[in-house]
């Protein structure tokens, strides 16, 4: 059953106990964050998730959205939550108050998006991909197309989307082929097809602002001859009303496997006008800004997925009585015990809650980092921010998204062959889940992105962002009582990565297909061994406060317990990742084309 | 106008409450609480009739320990204009609840108090009567539509035959059944605008008011658990067990 219960209390734990919440409110322009407003807020986004956009998950996913000359309908109820989430002012949380956002950090923002995904997958998708679209404008667009369109964006009455892919350009959009021909005015006529564009039409908002990758006449070939557009689907009119229609149309949704809220465009351009955002031929880098946001949010649907599967899971598993506890009956008086008794299901259970609660808790560093970046005073601070989100975005969008799909996987094997069937909405999960990997870059080509531009960078500066800060703590932590049982597998672990690491630098340099080879469980590796991190740093706050903080000992308990089977448990995984990796590409690459 | 409006700190809706081992009281360490929903209720009630422009200003206070400040901050996020928080450790029973709203009402003079009618803790149903009895204002309880006309209001009120309209002169208190109104939510906006509000923090001494419970409480017990239920095999069968064994008809 989806039972979804927004885990507050965990959210206040990664943000106010583990990375310090107090630090938020001493930043240029986050004065007012205090920690009591953060609770307010995760309050009441709380409760609007579960009251408002949670009970239209399954009813959205079985009736999907539909199609009908060039007009797209979504499920029943979309549209009402869609206005009341945007009348609440959600649609613009992290978005500057200039424009009409709320200004709130990235910290809070991502458990907010969280709750969403985890709420309403396929609801938070429009609003995610506006906020990636505001993203790149208000980095790359003019004053003009600014003050003209991020008002209403920020308010969500205009929503956005953003259209690269085309049938013959997914992962390399240097095969872009939508024109973009110069107009007088300064404006352009945009033509081409565009494929798999999220919420590139529906009806929810009232103007849609596509965002779209193109070609202008005199462009160099290739990746470095892409710019970037703005095309409204509705002209605004000089007074902000919209205008007539532009010439985009939706000419189909796709089917597909799950999603079903959300619809998957064909959009055709037909000399549609739109306005260059950012310089000729650098669409790429305009792009980015948006591909990094939502690189990072669609993160946070994998963990959003993965969490509230355990929740169903859980409470299928204390219900669920089959067979009998291996040291006896623990409930006699049943004809069998509930199945969380045997060990097989808590480890299944033990894996998602240990995966999940350690992605939050990374989710939480690199959100921290977004929010320094933004409003540290310190150069050198923002700096060491920004390189550290450099690095972590890869590592944040395929980690959590592999994870997310294996705990939805989990949580339909803990319901047995009622986790199959539709009644539970356990398989819902799933098939929303796996749309993750492959969107905003496949994880494949998020762990290219990770060896081939990450590690590399400034000669490894990025990664310092990462080893330091972990060499240290290990250093610090090794005596500890408490905490050396844990530094020991850690530090075994970071020995791994640093041998991979080293390992890639040196023969990805001879020979590039190396690099490619490891890439993927190299990704793997880094991430476990950040969550690794991640959790003995939980389990030092627990033991501080399960003294401190009597009253909440069972949570600190918990934590502590689940940093060790973490540790434990999960993180030697480390030590066939590296061996793989130690072996290289040779066998990978044996066989001839002809011989598959 | 002005419209004070009490909102109760109680244990969440959705939190299934467990009796203390000892008996004493249920379970409060670590448990999830919020406004009670009837007060919500009476927040949205009031926020609907200053947007009339029958009201020009809403006060929210609660009664309680300094957590209850949180409750107010609700309040004050659905659109409250400001909140008094009366600090109290421990149990407040209606009697004392009711008094120190009575000072409460002295010093700021509202038109109207919206309460709920009752607490989802305690289920008392006695505040509200209570206090229109030690003002001698009337009372129009279990409101389910109120509507505020020249020097009064009318409140239709939920009995057990169905509805009843009353008509109150003057200032006057209403209690919030159910079905009154659907409460609003929080925007980010507000949320954010309530920090700024201001809070008046008073003691139940600044009201003369000695809150040392009148009762005693012997025992506190869980329901007693829901026996299995059987299967009839036929209307006549349903029939002879409702008038037999559980003696209804
Ligand atoms: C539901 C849905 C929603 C979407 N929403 C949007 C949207 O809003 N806007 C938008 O523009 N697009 C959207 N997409 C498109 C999505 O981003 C692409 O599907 C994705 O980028 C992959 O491109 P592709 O499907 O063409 O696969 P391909 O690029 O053909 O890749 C196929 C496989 O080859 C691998 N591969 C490809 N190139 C390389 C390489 N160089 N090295 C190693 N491996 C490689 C990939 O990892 C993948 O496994 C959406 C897709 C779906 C299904
Ligand atoms: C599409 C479909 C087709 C099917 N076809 C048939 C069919 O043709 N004929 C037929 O008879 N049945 C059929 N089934 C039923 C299927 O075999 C059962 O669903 C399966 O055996 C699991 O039982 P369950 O669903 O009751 O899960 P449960 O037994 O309730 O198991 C739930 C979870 O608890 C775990 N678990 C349970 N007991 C223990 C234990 N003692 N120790 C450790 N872990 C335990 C399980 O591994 C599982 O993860 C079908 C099911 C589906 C979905």
């Amino acid at each position: 059953m989806q039972v979804y219960t927004p885990p507050l209390r965990d959210m206040r734990f990664v943000l106010h106990e583990l990375h310090g919440s107090a630090e938020l409110s001493t930043l240029k322009g986050l004065e007012e964050v205090t920690p009591d407003l953060i609770d307010a807020v995760l309050e009441e986004a709380g409760k609007f998730v579960t009251e408002v956009l949670a009970p239209l998950n399954q009813s959205g996913d079985l009736e999907g959205c539909t199609y009908e000359n060039g007009v797209v309908r979504t499920p029943k109820g979309f549209k009402e939550a869609y206005k009341a989430f945007c009348e609440g002012g959600w649609n613009g949380i992290a978005c500057d108050p200039q424009y009409g956002g709320q200004g709130l950090p990235a910290s809070l923002n991502k458990l907010v998006e969280e709750m969403l995904c985890s709420g309403n997958l396929a609801f938070g998708i429009c609003p995610g991909l506006t906020h990636g679209a505001y993203e790149a404008l208000k980095n790359h667009a003019s004053q003009e197309l600014k003050d003209r369109f991020l008002p209403k964006m920020v308010d969500g009455v205009w929503s956005g989307s953003m259209c690269l892919t085309e049938p013959q350009c997914g992962t390399d959009l240097g095969l872009v082929r939508t024109k973009a021909e110069p107009q007088a005015d300064g404006s352009y006529k945009v033509t081409g097809n565009k494929i798999f564009i999220s919420a590139g039409e529906h009806d929810m908002a009232e103007n849609i602002i596509h965002l779209v990758l193109a070609r202008m006449p005199d462009a160099p070939k290739g990746i470095k001859g892409i710019s970037l557009f703005l095309v409204p689907k509705f002209l605004p009119r000089e007074d902000g009303s919209v205008g007539p229609r532009n010439g985009v149309t939706c000419t189909g949704i796709e089917h597909k496997m799950g999603i079903h809220g959300s619809s998957t465009c064909q959009m055709s351009f037909d000399e549609a006008t739109g306005w260059l955002v950012g310089e000729p031929h650098k669409g790429m880098r305009a792009m980015f800004s948006m591909m990094n946001s939502e690189r990072l949010s669609v993160g946070t649907q994998g963990l959003g997925l993965g969490e509230a599967a355990y929740q169903a899971a859980v409470v299928y598993a204390k219900e669920r009585l089959q067979g009998r506890s291996l040291t006896g009956a623990k409930h006699p008086d049943k004809p069998a015990d509930p199945i969380i008794v045997h060990p097989d299901v808590r480890r299944t259970l033990m894996t998602m809650r240990a995966y999940n609660e350690g992605c939050r808790a990374l989710a939480g560093w690199v959100a921290r980092a977004l929010d320094l970046m933004e409003h540290a005073d310190d150069p050198q601070e923002r700096q060491r921010a920004e390189d550290f989100t450099a690095l972590m975005t890869p590592i944040v969008k395929a980690l959590f998204t592999d994870l997310g799909f294996e705990a939805t996987s989990m949580g339909m094997q803990v319901y047995g062959g009622h986790g199959y069937i539709r009644d539970h909405g356990m398989e819902q999960y799933v098939r929303d889940a796996r749309i993750a990997m492959i969107y905003e870059g496949t994880n494949g080509v998020q762990a290219l992105d990770l060896v081939g531009r990450k590690l590399p960078a400034h000669m490894g500066r990025y990664l310092r962002s990462f080893f330091h800060p972990v060499l240290n703590y290990m250093d610090a932590k090794l005596d500890d009582e408490n905490l050396g049982p844990l530094i020991t597998p850690l530090s075994k672990a970071f020995g791994a990565l640093q041998l991979a690491t080293a390992h890639i630098a040196e023969k990805g340099l001879k020979d590039p297909e190396e690099a490619g080879a490891a890439a993927t469980q190299y990704l793997r590796l880094f991430g476990m061994v950040a969550l690794g991190y991640m959790w003995v740093r939980m389990a030092e706050v627990a033991h501080e406060k399960r003294v401190s903080n009597p009253d909440d000992a069972a949570f600190y308990e918990a934590k502590i317990a689940t940093a060790r089977f973490f540790m434990e448990k999960l993180l030697p995984d480390v030590a066939a990742l590296w061996g793989s990796i130690k072996a290289g590409k040779a066998s990978m690459m044996a066989l001839d084309e002809a011989m598959f | 106008m002005k419209i004070l409006v009490p909102v109760k700190r109680v244990v969440d809706y959705n939190v299934k409450v467990r009796v203390k081992s000892d008996g004493s009281g249920v379970e409060l360490a670590n448990v999830k609480m919020s406004m009670n929903p009837f007060d919500e209720i009476a927040v949205e009630e009031a926020l609907r009739l200053k947007e009339a422009g029958k009201a020009t200003e809403v006060i929210a206070v609660s009664i309680g320990p300094a957590q209850a400040s949180e409750t107010l901050r609700t309040a004050l996020a659905m659109g409250a204009d400001r909140g008094i928080l009366v600090k109290v450790d421990g149990v407040v029973e209606p009697l004392a609840v009711a008094k120190i709203l009575k000072g409460v009402v002295g010093e700021e003079a509202p038109g109207l108090v919206i309460l709920g009618k009752q607490a989802i803790d305690d289920d008392c149903n006695q505040t509200g009567q209570m206090l229109a009895a030690l003002l001698g204002w009337p009372q129009g309880t279990f409101a389910s539509k109120v509507v505020v006309e020249d020097g009064g209001v009318a409140v239709t009120r939920e009995i057990d035959g169905g509805l009843q309209t009353v008509k109150l002169n003057g200032p006057a208190i209403v209690t919030t059944d159910l079905r009154l109104n659907e409460p609003r939510y929080a925007s980010l906006p507000n949320i954010m605008k309530a920090k700024k509000k201001p809070i008046a923090e008073k003691t139940p001494a600044d009201y003369g008011v000695d809150v040392a419970p009148r009762l005693t409480v012997l025992s506190t017990a869980e329901p007693a658990g829901r026996k299995a239920g059987v299967k009839v095999g036929s209307v006549a069968e349903l029939v002879a067990k409702l008038k037999d064994e559980a003696g209804v008809i």
